[in-house]
């Protein structure tokens, strides 16, 4: 009797200490959530409020040299690359989803499953590196042969908007198929069958009744690569350019080389003095900015599946 | 209505096979667009890399010598963020799960957690360098393995979280249950029964993490410090292989040795996968069933 009470007066010791223990541990997401935001916002904020936030976002010169700080350059370089990269890879991301979960035998399948997760754990180096090589060589070749006549030289280095954009294709390809399968997979079967029982052909049930009901899930998954897209950093720098240079109207400006919001906070924080570290930061609140409004889209969608 | 023209399941026909071709091409372009990268930095890398290369330290920036310290740094760096992550990871993991009530504050640390895991590499690195690397230098070394590590183990801590509270929720409640009515303690019973049910999921989350911090750059760009000396403790600076890739190619502009870091990382990270799936199916084997 004796023995099994303190044997009981000790596991609940253990009990309550492990249960604090793991509640702490439980904290430290949010607790590092909340130092990130703090941190980056209190070493951005006040210097956005004193250099003035309009003259910060809407300048067109950035010159730390002078103390001349607008980052709209890489504002629309971050743009540009992300929207060219989401208007070449959500539609091949939606069709392999499409392809994997509705069309493939399974052994095709067995082979495109296994490659899109090799796909994610590619280093973003070993992209940009493939990108420096390859896409550079590429481009650089289209640029100064066939539409040598349409391009100033400044715009027939290979560095450019689309090289970027190719890059960041790449890195969020697996991330739509992904997310955009499980869509895809979470329609009821029911939708599908009753489609085809009213003599529907496959592809008429997949783009009329499948597609239709994972919109919301698709949308998240195309979001959710904007996202990825524009909070890239390594590839992206080595294959971009990273002039200051917000490019002219027109076509010509996918061959542009332009600067993105996180290549200007790699390239520079390693050598800045405090001031321009402070404008670094402040090119950093605006990053976050994209990032949370833009996860919070996702994650408001995402809620919304079956 | 129900005169149905020839034509027309024609032309039905037609457009399922343009678009079925149409959606096989798109896959076959992202195969051949990852076997291209795959082969390309192989075929070019294994030109490169040599016993010399592996064993020995970068010489010129890197563009003489090998990889040595970049490979020990990845080690090291690997190393400490398990240490710290893991515990941290399937604690708060087990905690969600088994013994915090379904309310607001535990969708303020799911949401913090979702939050956490968008965030870009690169707002994670300034955050390591303005927190761990100037304001706690006295204490981390400044640019060192230790504030590169603290730094990762915050961007892998959402990976580790989610996977393992996937793998914690397959355990099934009678199993729970018979443990608990047996009149063990909630530990016990995790301890004893969820864990072990759990733990091929928890330890496949977690050899993918370690491809995750392998492969990240931006973050250690901010807080390793990128030296190329061969670091004796944690204090020290460091560089991971995918850092020595990006300032070797960045900075010499020596293609050819960035390929035989690339190599080694793609040998690397299809080690992690294979190692990952085949560990999965052993402890399978060998805990759930």
């Amino acid at each position: 009797m004796m023995f099994q009470k303190v044997r009981n007066r000790k596991s609940n010791i253990e009990e309550s200490v492990v249960k604090k223990i793991l509640l702490i541990m439980a904290l430290t997401s949010v607790l590092s959530l909340g130092l990130i935001a703090f941190f980056i916002f209190m070493e951005g904020l006040p210097f956005m409020f004193n250099y003035g936030i309009t003259e910060f976002i809407f300048g067109t010169t950035w010159d730390p040299t002078n103390q001349v700080y607008g980052i709209f350059p890489m504002i629309v370089g971050s743009v540009l690359a992300t929207i060219l990269a989401i208007f070449i890879g959500a539609p091949i991301g939606i069709a392999v989803a499409v392809f994997l979960v509705e069309i493939a035998p399974p052994r095709v399948a067995k082979v495109i499953r296994p490659a899109v997760q090799l796909m994610e754990g590619i280093p973003s180096v070993v992209i940009g590196l493939f990108g420096m090589v390859i896409i550079l060589d590429l481009i650089r070749r289209l640029s100064r042969g066939p539409l040598s006549e349409f391009l100033p030289s400044t715009y027939q280095t290979g560095y450019s908007v689309l090289a970027g954009a190719i890059i960041l294709v790449i890195m969020i390809l697996p991330t739509i198929i992904s997310i955009s399968a499980d869509a895809i997979r979470a329609v009821p079967k029911e939708y599908k069958q009753a489609a085809l029982a009213l003599g529907s052909s496959q592809w008429q049930t997949i783009y009329r009744v499948v597609v239709p009901a994972a919109k919301s899930g698709l949308i998240a998954a195309v979001v959710l690569g904007v996202g990825r897209a524009i909070g890239e950093t390594m590839a992206i720098i080595m294959v971009i350019g990273n002039t200051v240079l917000i490019p002219e109207l027109g076509w010509e400006s996918i061959f542009a080389p332009v600067r993105t919001l996180t290549g200007n906070i790699a390239l520079e924080m390693g050598y800045a003095g405090p001031e321009h570290r402070q404008a670094l930061f402040a090119t950093g609140i605006i990053l976050f900015m994209f990032i949370i409004i833009i996860n919070s889209i996702t994650i408001v969608l995402r809620k919304k599946e079956y | 209505m129900f005169n149905v023209k020839p034509n027309h399941m024609i032309k039905v026909k037609r457009s399922q096979r343009l678009a079925f071709t149409m959606l096989s091409l798109a896959a076959l372009l992202t195969v051949i667009i990852l076997f291209g990268i795959l082969f390309y930095i192989m075929s070019q890398g294994f030109s490169v890399i040599s016993m010399e290369f592996l064993f020995t330290e970068p010489r010129s920036m890197g563009t003489e010598g090998g990889v040595f310290s970049a490979i020990l740094g990845t080690i090291y760096l690997v190393a400490l963020v398990l240490l710290i992550a893991t515990p941290v990871g399937v604690g708060t993991a087990v905690y969600l799960n088994e013994y915090m009530p379904a309310g607001r504050f535990k969708n303020i640390i799911r949401f913090s957690t979702e939050l956490l895991a968008g965030i870009p590499s690169i707002v994670f690195g300034m955050f390591g360098f303005i927190f761990f690397v100037l304001m706690l230098g006295d204490y981390t070394g400044g640019f060192s393995i230790l504030s590169g590590a603290l730094t990762g183990v915050m961007m892998i801590l959402p990976v580790i979280i989610r996977a393992s509270e996937e793998s914690l929720r397959s355990v099934p409640n009678t199993l729970k249950e018979a443990s608990l009515a047996l009149g063990t303690t909630r530990w016990y019973t995790i301890k004893k029964i969820v864990l072990p049910f759990a733990l091929p999921g928890i330890t496949t989350s977690i050899i993918l993490s370690i491809g995750r911090v392998i492969g990240e750059t931006a973050a250690f760009l901010l807080t390793l410090g990128g030296s190329l000396l061969v670091a004796t403790s944690i204090f020290d600076g460091s560089r991971t292989l995918a850092l020595h890739l990006y300032l070797v190619a960045m900075e010499t502009g020596d293609l050819q040795m960035a390929l035989g870091s690339g190599a080694v990382l793609i040998i690397l990270i299809i080690i992690i996968n294979f190692t990952a799936a085949g560990l999965f199916k052993l402890l399978v084997r060998r805990f759930s069933t």
